[in-house]
């Protein structure tokens, strides 16, 4: 049995990161320049757009808002979202470009399907090539695919406004934030992006499924569609819902190794962005490097880790002698449930991206890894969608596990705990909580009625361990805004559409509140100026306790399920 | 240097018969309400005395699931226990403070006072109970008789006797119109007689705060304590799901596996009372009364906690120069005499002028020219001689021996006087006078008739440790600022040799408010010390405002907390007091949270032992048997909240050090320690329960 990577396998990995660190600063310092209204790059060619659209619209683009105002935006905006898209999916059989005749969806899918893209989740419980028409794939989920990451986006600005302002009311204009996220950030980028894939082979059409004769002789028909354009999308915002049911491991979607570097760069490439934006717009960079620093160290062992089980293979394979060594001629390893033009690098190494940032888009099968292959996405998950995580969603959720750290840690300095010269007191401190706990309840909650129901036994396939890591997975992964599957999990009956469904927006909503929440509460106060006394929240101490923090509140919180899942399994499997 | 602080022992006058009887006392379920932490460990030892009830009455009862009555029986002895001795950390905190109540309200006699119909009259008046005083009624004391509640003298001078209030046995003098006007109920006038103001309602006065203070009854949580329940109550409701969704998992577990006990009651019960943070919500309580405590000890009273912890907070420290950073007066350090004249005649003179003048400046000029001279020692009413007093208007005092008029006093003043004699400033001793004021002197100039004799150079004398105090206060990150009445030359010269950061020149009560006020714009915290009448307004700013207890009345109701020792460098041990009781807070809380992945790896194992034997390879601890592990954790659990009481109650250790290196030391000590911590303990628990037979 081979455990050690190639040299290949090595500098995949190192050069993955590599790239993606060399990311952070040019499109970090963009973002803030964006966000806070100053020339950039893009104003000389889209500033008349957004002065139109401000116009169109009858937005003052600086009217201030108070954290409930703006979190009445948000809901608001999300309100309208779900009502449009839910009406498009029931009537999809009356609207045009549906060359394939496709129904509309049943009232608990629709439910799920549009909170799962408004909360920039992307779970999907439906296959994209049979049940979605190009129409609702474009004008639908297309459309949520830029509005959700925006949300998210504009709602951490709102937390970083908190930070820095003093003794203001206001956390800014969401409407403001949503059109500079779309315009400057999410539209050129997708752009690009969408036109490398295309050149690449990914399709882009509007014409009927192909009927073509396949090698074993028999007709198949092949899904074609507007691919290219919403798959860039579906990477850059974090969303990950795929065009196909297979997802990136399709070859229309993710056709090769190239187009699979780019995916894997473009779905981390804002959320690890966004922690410099933070830097530059709190005035301290290093503030932004020690948040990469404690998501980079946390993400980097466990993706090494998860690779190097899957490159161990599978010990029962071991057994059998069957030979699972990589060479020039295999990749070695389990290849079970990944693709051959990726191996086992590039899979895990997606499979540790798309669920550290909370994108969901899979290049392989989740379920068919070794146990503690899955366990690293499951782990990755559970830390809260924290380590880069979804766009503006994953530095939001870390800053409260900053607001946690500062508060213990302050304590132990002996001075009323403070961030960036911004106490934190009760008040901080129960929206914390409420950030914190919620997606414990529906995670735990959800899993235990799955288990205990018939309706939620009967989505389960497979035996013990593996059936109970599917359904916490499940749960896991809509309550994070995940959106990946362990698939092996009939999710697509009304009790998973609707309890996802629910999850879902528990996951997205209980935080992004707590967090504006916590934004207004900031911005009112005064900032205490740096001393000696003061807990440094840039240095490698910091970032150790709050790698502490983020880990053990994970781990303790999901250590039984997770004993009781991907631990069974693999000691199970051990001979 | 917290030489106010004795050193205690662990009961320190409490009464251990009185503790254990609080401790079962506050089984109470309405008591334990109060604390969800505790509450939860509450709920679960009724429950498993219940599964025990039944077990013991039907053996082999399903609600058992199968595990032995003695262990069920032993878990439900140690969760009571749990329970029990987080009860005893508070009670035997509050018996400390019921033990300085005690002696507090002995001062609080049931005393008489002598009530006046008018303040002008004090032979008309009318007895009292002291508790029916009411603010703004006036009444006289006289010698022997108790101060029956806090008041302002409006008129008579006495020595009152503090004992009772500040432990000083000396007497002191209280008087109207001065810096010295307030009296504190439960002290005694010895001489003379007093006409006082009544400035409390009754169960307001200065006495009843302090009992009220450390009698935990009135105790409320400070914010901080507030925002640390708030953590530990989520953490809590996080682990009552964790533990709560384990049943469904395991039956689900156990179907599917086909094989195994499902997961018991009485187990999901001892791992939530382990994951709980129960160390700290058992001491949590504690933590905050002995903080108050050491703060009485240090001879402050506070008016709330809010003012103790925001002490921890505060960056800025205005002190009084006078008596904070000098000792309070001038002394005589050098004689410079004028061209023409011995530095012997210079001093003869210059003593001879201070004979009769009684301030501490008169007396360090005799003192030092009698050391340096050996002058003998003469009375002033020895000699033949007319002594002139200092006047405001002439700003010279001095003595007349028959023809020789000899003078002292500031260098315009007298050379005013010696111009009006035909005489004139030597040009020397002009450059002289102004070289002492750059330096911060004062020079005092002594002329005799017409002839400048030369110039005494009196200096504000700075205290010998203040230097190393403020440097330490700097390490912590707090600023110190030094307010003077004095020039700015001289208050930059005693600010650079004391070590100050900042300086307030010529203060008035107008400029201190400013001050205060422009660095509160800033985001600091400030904290001052005062005692006079004047300080009122700048105290009444300050975040953190320390009172002089010899201070006015009108000082200690501006500020929120009270120094009965009257000592200005307090402020320090303050701040040091209020840091510590944070970081007992975040140490305990740390140690408390890292304890539990120790606990996981004891508890999952021996849980699933049945249903997923593979588990057994988390059992990195290799503890004996499932039962002995499970039992090995909740009595670790147990035993770690006894264990941490002299902690609890003594406080994290301080250091004056910046924050980053406090923190490196104390995640050291209180996180990976509270990770390694109980993997030893349970492992020793556990071989010590096989050794007995319990395995």
């Amino acid at each position: 049995m081979s455990s050690i990577l190639t040299g290949n396998g090595w500098l995949q990995l190192a050069l993955s990161m590599a790239v993606m660190l060399a990311c952070v600063i040019p499109l970090g310092g963009y973002m803030a320049k964006v966000f806070q209204g100053q020339k950039n790059l893009m104003s000389p060619i889209l500033g008349w757009l957004e002065r139109l659209l401000y116009k169109a619209c009858g937005i003052d683009p600086d009217t201030d808002m108070d954290w409930k105002t703006y979190a009445m935006a948000v809901l608001l905006f999300s309100a309208v979202s779900f009502l449009l898209l839910y009406v498009m999916l029931l009537c999809q059989k009356l609207l045009p470009l549906n060359p394939q005749a496709v129904p509309g969806m049943t009232p608990d899918q629709a439910f799920n399907t549009s909170v799962s893209f408004l909360t920039n989740t992307n779970w999907q419980s439906y296959a994209g090539e049979a049940a979605m028409s190009y129409f609702l794939q474009m004008v639908g989920l297309t459309v949520q695919n830029f509005f959700s990451p925006a949300v998210g986006l504009a709602v951490m600005v709102a937390l970083i406004r908190g930070l820095t302002r003093k003794q203001s009311g206001g956390i800014g204009n969401f409407w403001t934030d949503m059109i500079r996220a779309n315009l400057y950030i999410l539209l050129p980028l997708s752009l690009i992006l969408a036109v490398i894939l295309g050149s690449q082979g990914v399709v882009q059409t509007f014409a009927p499924s192909i009927s073509a004769h396949g090698l074993q002789g028999a007709n198949q028909l092949l899904a074609v569609g507007p691919v290219a354009s919403q798959e860039a999308i579906k990477m850059l915002g974090t969303n990950g819902g795929g065009f196909f049911n297979a997802n990136s491991a399709h070859p229309f979607e993710n056709p090769t190794p190239l187009t699979n570097f780019l995916e894997v760069m473009a779905l981390l490439l804002i959320p690890a962005a966004c922690c410099h934006t933070f830097g530059v717009m709190v005035g301290d960079r290093r503030q932004g490097f020690a948040i990469l620093a404690a998501m980079t160290i946390i993400f980097v062992p466990l993706m090494v880790f998860g690779t190097v089980m899957e490159q161990g293979g599978n010990p029962h394979f071991a057994a059998l002698h069957i030979d699972q060594t990589a060479s020039a001629l295999q990749a070695g390893g389990n290849m079970e449930g990944k693709e051959t033009r990726f191996g086992i690098v590039s899979s895990t190494f997606f499979a540790a991206a798309t669920t550290a940032v909370s994108c969901g888009a899979v290049n392989a099968m989740h379920d068919s890894f070794t146990p503690m292959g899955g366990f690293v996405p499951l782990l990755l998950m559970k830390f809260g969608e924290v380590i880069y995580g979804g766009a503006g969603a994953g530095l939001y959720g870390m800053l409260i596990f900053v607001i946690l750290t500062v508060f213990i840690a302050g304590l132990m300095v002996g001075r009323t705990p403070e961030y960036l010269g911004k106490k934190i007191q009760a008040f901080e401190i129960k929206m914390a909580s409420v950030a914190m706990l919620a997606p414990c309840v529906f995670i735990l909650i959800g899993t235990a009625v799955a288990v205990m129901t018939k309706a939620g036994q009967a989505g389960i396939f497979n035996p013990g361990a593996q059936g109970f890591s599917e359904v916490l997975y499940a749960f896991t992964s809509a309550t994070n805004n995940n959106g990946s599957a362990f698939a092996g999990l009939s999710a697509n009956t009304p009790f998973y559409n609707t309890a996802l469904g629910i999850c879902m927006l528990a996951g997205r909503f209980f935080i992004i509140i707590p967090v504006l929440a916590i934004a207004g509460s900031l911005a009112a106060k005064k900032t205490v100026p740096v001393s000696a006394g003061t807990l440094p929240t840039h240095n490698g101490l910091f970032v150790a306790t709050l790698i502490g923090i983020v880990v053990i509140v994970g781990v303790l919180t999901y250590a039984p399920t997770l004993a009781l899942g991907p631990v069974v399994e693999h000691f199970n499997m051990r001979p | 240097m917290n030489t106010h602080v004795q050193k205690t022992g662990l009961l320190d006058g409490a009464d251990l018969g009185s503790v254990l009887k609080t401790t079962f006392l506050r089984l109470n379920p309405v008591y334990q309400l109060r604390n969800p932490v505790m509450f939860l460990v509450f709920v679960g030892s009724i429950v498993t005395t219940g599964i025990f009830a039944v077990m013991v009455v039907r053996p082999g009862a399903l609600i058992g699931g199968g595990q032995p009555l003695w262990f069920v029986g032993l878990i439900t002895f140690w969760l009571w226990f749990t329970l029990l001795f987080a009860n005893f950390a508070e009670a035997i905190a509050e018996g400390k403070g019921k033990a300085q109540a005690d002696s507090l309200k002995k001062a609080r006699r049931d005393v008489l006072a002598k009530k006046l119909a008018k303040a002008s009259d004090r032979d008309k008046f009318t007895t009292v109970p002291a508790n029916s005083l009411r603010k703004g009624d006036i009444v006289v004391i006289s010698a022997g008789d108790f101060v029956p509640t806090d008041g302002q003298v409006i008129e008579g001078v006495a020595s009152v006797d503090e004992s009772a209030v500040t432990g000083e046995s000396a007497p002191v003098i209280r008087e109207s119109g001065g810096d010295r006007d307030a009296v504190t109920g439960g002290t005694r006038v010895l001489s003379d007689w007093l006409v006082v103001r009544v400035t409390s309602d009754p169960g307001e006065s200065f006495l009843d705060r302090m009992i009220g203070l450390v009698e935990s009854a009135k105790r409320q949580k400070t914010p901080n304590e507030i925002a640390l329940s708030i953590l530990l109550a989520a953490l809590t409701i996080i682990f009552l799901l964790v533990c709560a969704t384990l049943l469904p998992y395991s039956l689900f577990s156990v179907t599917r596996a086909g094989s195994g006990m499902v997961i018991t009651i009485t187990v999901l019960v001892a791992l939530l009372v382990c994951l709980i943070p129960t160390t700290i919500g058992g001491l949590l309580s504690a933590i905050g009364i002995s903080g108050m405590q050491r703060l009485i000890r240090a001879n402050v009273i506070a008016t709330s906690g809010r003012a103790v912890e925001a002490a921890g907070d505060v960056n800025v420290l205005l002190l009084d120069k006078t008596g904070t950073i000098t000792f309070g007066n001038r002394q005589a350090v050098e004689f410079f005499p004028a061209p023409g004249v011995t530095q012997q005649q210079l001093a003869e003179a210059a003593e001879l002028s201070s004979l009769a003048d009684e301030t501490p400046e008169g007396r360090s000029i005799v003192t030092l020219a009698r050391r340096l001279f050996s002058l003998p020692e003469k009375a002033a009413s020895s000699l033949d001689a007319t002594f002139i007093p200092f006047s405001a208007d002439q700003r010279v005092s001095g003595i007349v021996i028959k023809e020789r008029h000899i003078m002292k006093g500031a260098g315009d003043a007298i050379g005013k006087l010696v111009g009006l004699k035909g005489g004139v400033v030597p040009a020397e001793v002009t450059t002289q006078v102004e070289d002492i004021a750059r330096k911060g002197g004062t020079p005092l100039m002594v002329a005799e008739n017409s002839q400048v004799l030369g110039v005494v150079y009196l200096k504000d004398i700075v205290k010998p440790d203040i230097k190393q105090r403020l440097a330490e206060l700097r390490k912590m990150g707090i600023k110190s600022v030094m307010i003077t009445g004095d020039n700015p030359l001289t208050a930059a010269a005693i600010a650079s040799e004391a070590g100050v950061d900042d300086f307030v020149a010529q203060a008035t009560p107008e400029t201190k408010l400013k001050y205060i006020r422009q660095m509160q714009e800033g985001g600091e915290l400030v904290a001052m010390v005062g005692d006079g009448t004047n300080d009122a307004p700048a105290l009444a700013q300050s975040d953190v405002a320390v009172a002089m207890n010899s201070g006015t009345q009108a000082a200690k109701e501006a500020g929120n907390m009270v120094d009965l020792d009257s000592d200005p460098t307090k402020l320090i041990e303050i701040v040091e007091i209020g840091k510590q009781l944070l970081m007992t807070r975040g140490a305990l809380t740390t140690f408390s949270i890292a304890n539990d992945l120790a606990k996981y790896f004891a508890i999952i194992p021996a849980a699933f032992a049945t249903t997923y034997p593979v588990l057994g390879a988390l059992n990195v601890m290799g503890l004996k048997s499932p039962q002995s592990a499970i039992l090995a954790a909740v009595i670790f659990n147990a035993l770690i909240i006894i264990a941490l009481i002299p902690l609890a109650l003594k406080g994290v250790k301080y250091r004056a050090e910046p924050a980053a290196k406090m923190l490196s030391r104390n995640m050291f000590v209180y996180g990976l320690g509270g990770i390694i911590a109980p993997f030893i303990g349970i492992k020793l628990i556990d071989m010590g329960l096989a050794a007995i037979g319990l395995a």
